[in-house]
């Protein structure tokens, strides 16, 4: 791949003109300019894989619309964040992650400071439109510090990222597929047994929802430090 | 060692001499569905026979790849220079009366096969000329059927940018699915300053009802080695995969058998026909997953890991296998590749509809009678694919529907049976092209049910990556159940619509983009039996 030189592009997001580098995303570019798109699996810090699919925007000319955290800007494209057709299709989408495991906010120990719940209520969404599967899952309580609870999980990968892109330790990856797909340890043995994990908590810390917590919490007690990635990843000199 | 187009000509007129100077040929199927009906059980029936009559030296057993009808497998085609008599359905059983009447310069009546019928006379073969005819395990054979002439005289005679210019003329589309233009993907890659390129083959068939690339890959495995070197040759590539489903075992034996034969010859190797060109090719065996299908799966796949795909840009040509350029393009495309070369593009352009030039490989399946794998010419109607060719709907039943394009694909009703088959008119149709994968539906059969099938077939075979795949095709396939359950409710059914809307347009990969489109296109043409799904409320 030819490595390109850094330009400025200037194009619209929502009709306003906004100017960013050619490496820069178009989420990037967004916020920088106070444009709020909603995101899930996306974490400043961590790279970018576009699997939770909120922060999908329109583009001009293109067919079907694409995730912002992925896609680099280009001179004189014409963004939409906030189209009828996008707020409802961003809708489904989170009515679909609240139906397909066991979210009971009442019950939850991230209630309060959970990026799911949040989203909701930034969407407004009252109610899932979307019957619920409520697939259950077995929850691993075996290491001393934490507990894996894939009932609350939404799949986003941060945990499996920064794992391996901050901590260098690939601890956590992905098994089985579709429904059923599940984050694991090692060979999928419990927590405690891993011999890569280094029990540093970092993806407890990222984790945007309850599913991966500090034992020893109860209801709304988790105190997530989220933002500790991208201090982490400035303090190395990567950013 | 071959390192000239004139010692490949001089090959393969010994292997000419020598077939012509001897024995006739009894070319018995050898393919994965004739196989799985005992033809190499029957292959050495026949051997027995011979052998005990002493008729060796007047009659060979020639194991060759698939001939295309399998509803009437067994096929064994008697040779006699240049007449040949086909036999349908033989087993182990026949093959004392088969050598009998050869033996006695007769013929085997009852088991005799019109090749004059419309399944054989209406199709045009390029893809599969060989199949049928050589013994994919001999490389001598293939190269006395011409092969391996393209890729030498595109080394002695053409540079790179005049074999891509000859690609782009025949305007051959990607047989994969999508139909984007080789000849424009090989340029890309080419023009990308890079050390290292690669070509992949994607083998990977996936969808319900189809095996086309099977065939190619167990009849005619040089092919698409010759196909994939031209496109190393051309975009400068030396180093090629071919990804194959490990639940092809044929195919991977004939392919593993043909590299082995083609670099032992020097047509795969260092320094080709003493040029600059250097050019290798591995296997990869995927493990079952529909989405390695997929191109960026696919390319995860191979580099060993999770068979995931991911979001599009970057696109290959500019970053794909382990980050570097790539030109992926299926099985039938590459087999395409030869005889463009040797004929020329215009010559190719020629056959097929203006927008989609050449021929395309079908596997009809379902209800119809001739099941099995023909290959026309683009532009030829559904029903000449149905009726003709494939001999009408079996039992006395009624046609209903076609489905075109596997679990990504739509069905098409009775009314557009005249429809020129092509990228555009199918697409128009409320469906695609596809892999070539065609199943025939038939009256008895309820619409919502064959919906409800392919979705579940997407349900079990989505990655677990983007949110509306995952969720939505398992929410998807429990509503379609109520629909035939007759339990579903009028809000059931703007539900159904409106998330097949969120999953086309949300989606990250084509598998979960196009998962709605059997049941859009079954609402479009059949929406009657969805209503009849919907309940009192």
């Amino acid at each position: 791949m030819i490595r390109e030189k850094v330009r400025v592009k200037t194009f619209k997001i929502n009709g306003v003109d906004v100017t960013g580098q050619s490496n820069q995303t178009i989420l990037e570019v967004a916020r920088d300019n106070g444009i709020e798109i909603p995101t899930l699996c996306h974490l400043e810090g961590l790279s970018c894989v576009g699997s939770c699919r909120m922060c999908i925007v329109e583009i001009k000319g293109s067919r079907e619309p694409t995730p912002a955290c992925t896609a680099k800007i280009k001179e004189g494209i014409e963004v939409t964040t906030n189209s009828s057709k996008i707020e409802a299709t961003r809708k489904m989408i989170l009515s679909m992650m609240f139906s397909e495991r066991t979210h009971t906010c009442s019950t939850c120990v991230a209630n309060g400071d959970c990026e799911l719940q949040n989203k909701s209520v930034e969407l407004e969404l009252q109610h899932s439109q979307v019957p619920y599967l409520n697939k259950r899952f077995e929850i691993d309580a075996s290491h001393k510090n934490f507990v894996n609870d894939p009932n609350r999980c939404i799949l986003c990968t941060r945990c499996i990222r920064v794992c391996d892109e901050i901590e260098g330790a690939h601890a956590l990856d992905l098994a089985g597929r579709g429904l059923s797909t599940r984050i694991i340890h090692d060979m999928d043995e419990p927590w405690a047994d891993s011999q890569s994990c280094t029990s540093c908590g970092k993806c407890v810390y990222v984790c945007p929802t309850g599913a991966l917590y500090e034992k020893d919490v109860s209801e709304e007690e988790v105190i997530k430090k989220r933002g500790i990635i991208l201090e982490l990843v400035k303090n190395r000199g990567k950013y | 060692m071959i390192t000239s187009l004139n010692e490949l000509k001089e090959l393969a007129d010994k292997k000419k001499c020598t077939d012509d100077n001897s024995r006739q040929e009894l070319r018995v199927c050898m393919g994965s569905s004739c196989m799985s009906l005992g033809s190499a059980e029957l292959g050495k029936s026949l051997q027995d026979e011979l052998q005990s009559r002493e008729l060796n030296d007047r009659y060979k057993i020639k194991s060759v790849g698939c001939s295309g009808l399998c509803a009437n497998g067994t096929l064994v085609s008697h040779c006699n220079g240049n007449e040949s008599t086909l036999y349908e359905k033989i087993t182990t059983s026949d093959a004392k009366d088969l050598v009998d009447s050869i033996q006695n310069g007769g013929l085997l009546k009852d088991k005799m096969c019109d090749i004059a019928q419309p399944f054989f006379a209406k199709q045009t073969k390029i893809v599969l000329e060989n199949a049928g005819m050589i013994d994919p395990d001999e490389i001598e054979d293939y190269i006395a059927h011409g092969g391996y002439i393209a890729l030498f005289k595109a080394l002695d005679e053409m540079t790179p940018k005049e074999v891509i210019e000859e690609v782009k003329i025949s305007a051959l589309r990607g047989r994969g699915g999508g139909g984007y233009p080789a000849g424009i993907k090989w340029e890309s890659v080419s023009k990308v300053i890079s050390e290292q390129k690669y070509i992949i083959c994607n083998g990977d068939e996936g969808d319900p009802g189809a095996f086309m690339d099977r065939a190619v890959m167990e009849s005619d495995p040089h092919r698409v080695l010759e196909g994939m070197a031209i496109a190393g040759y051309a975009c400068g590539a030396n180093k090629g995969y071919i990804y194959v489903r490990a639940e092809y075992p044929l195919a991977v034996e004939k392919l593993s058998r043909a590299i082995k034969q083609a670099t032992k010859l020097g047509i795969l190797g260092e320094n080709i026909a003493h040029s600059n060109f250097s050019f290798s090719i591995e296997i990869r065996l995927g493990a079952g997953a529909f989405v390695c299908g997929e191109a960026t799966a696919l390319i995860a796949s191979v580099e060993g890991n999770r068979g995931n795909p991911r979001q599009k840009p970057p696109h290959l040509t500019d970053y794909g296998l382990w980050g570097k350029p790539t030109v992926l393009n299926n099985v039938e495309t590459l087999a395409n590749i030869a005889p463009i070369i040797k004929n020329g593009g215009a010559w190719y352009k020629n056959i097929g509809t203006q927008n989609s030039s050449g021929t395309k490989v079908f596997a009809l399946t379902g209800h119809i009678k001739n099941t099995g794998l023909v290959e026309v010419p683009m532009g030829t109607t559904l029903r000449e694919l149905i009726y003709e060719i494939g001999g009408g709907i079996p039992d006395g039943k009624r046609f209903k529907a076609i489905q075109s394009g596997g679990p990504s694909g739509g069905c098409i009703p009775e009314e557009l049976l005249d429809l020129h088959v092509d990228y555009e008119s199918l697409k128009n149709a409320g469906s695609i092209m596809g892999s070539g994968g065609l199943i025939v539906i038939d009256d008895s059969s309820n619409m919502v049910e064959i919906a409800r099938f392919f979705m579940d077939f997407c349900r079990s075979e989505s990655c677990g990556k983007c949110t509306p795949c995952r969720v939505g095709t398992t929410e998807l396939t429990l509503l379609l159940d109520k629909f035939i359950k007759k339990e579903a409710t009028k809000s059931d059914f703007e539900l159904l619509k409106e998330m097949c809307e969120v999953l086309k347009s949300a989606s990250l990969c084509g598998l979960g983009q196009t998962a709605p489109n059997p049941v859009l296109s079954t609402i479009k043409y059949f929406e009657s039996e969805y209503l009849e799904g919907i309940g009192d409320d």
